[in-house]
């Protein structure tokens, strides 16, 4: 088992990477490695609540982050500076369980996992 | 120290310079004995795998050089399926299975899922990412 840290910096819909990056965790989950997920830059857009994804013709990516605990993966790290550039805040997200990382902690965070795979 | 390496390639060989730079780094990395585990071509990184890729005949042919640099090398190249069949990239199994026309998948490479780039993330010293 491997600890992996998939970086996802890109917003939902206006390119592939966000689903891209979820599918290769979704992946990662079914192989048994040790996920995990960090949001951050144009990413924390991901997790914003009422998404009307079907109005630029594309699934909900958010209904798919929400599923990743049935998954069993746990593991989703939010940089809470980056929601706060954005004027966001922890209860603009669609998820809960999510850990709120400053500069320092998201520093850490890498320094946690032995690989990274960067979207 | 020599390393294992898995490189994923995400940009497409026109419009982005990534697939050119992530051909240079293999390059590197063979010329210092290090070892690549895994080439894998994620998201628009597909278009690599064309055999129909035609430039013109001044300009580089980024499909023809990762097939020879593949072959010579004979490192093993993924395409990920769902991304592949989502831009138009197949071969000739899937196109008898989809029914179309023709196949356009360089011999260099083979289509497979996800899996591969994570059993190929967990067995490298390092990932590295070009093109996101």
């Amino acid at each position: 088992m491997s600890r992996i840290l998939c970086v996802s910096r890109h917003a939902p819909y206006q390119t592939s990477h966000a689903n891209d990056a979820l599918d290769a965790v979704l992946a990662a989950g079914a192989f048994d490695q040790d996920i995990g997920l960090l949001l951050i830059d144009e990413g924390v857009w991901q997790l914003v609540t009422q998404q009307d994804a079907p109005y630029v013709g594309k699934k909900d990516l958010s209904k798919k982050l929400c599923a990743l605990a049935l998954y069993g993966i746990e593991n989703i790290f939010v940089h809470e500076p980056s929601l706060q550039g954005r004027l966001l805040t922890r209860d603009s997200l669609c998820l809960d369980n999510v850990q709120l990382l400053t500069n320092k902690e998201t520093r850490q965070l890498f320094d946690q996992y032995e690989q990274i795979l960067s979207f | 120290m020599p390393m294992k390496y898995t490189v994923v390639v995400m940009g497409a060989p026109e419009g982005s310079q990534s697939s050119r730079t992530a051909l240079a780094f293999c390059h590197a990395l063979v010329d210092q004995n290090h070892t690549l585990e895994r080439i894998f071509f994620y998201a628009d990184g597909v278009h690599n795998a064309s055999m129909l890729v035609t430039p013109p005949q001044d300009e580089q042919n980024l499909p023809a050089d990762w097939s020879n640099f593949i072959q010579q090398y004979d490192v093993d190249a993924v395409v990920c399926i769902a991304a592949a069949l989502r831009r138009g990239i197949m071969d000739t199994d899937e196109q008898s299975r989809y029914q179309k026309s023709a196949a356009n998948l360089s011999a260099a490479f083979s289509l497979s899922g996800l899996g591969q780039l994570i059993a190929a993330t967990a067995s490298s010293d390092r990932t590295i990412t070009f093109g996101a």
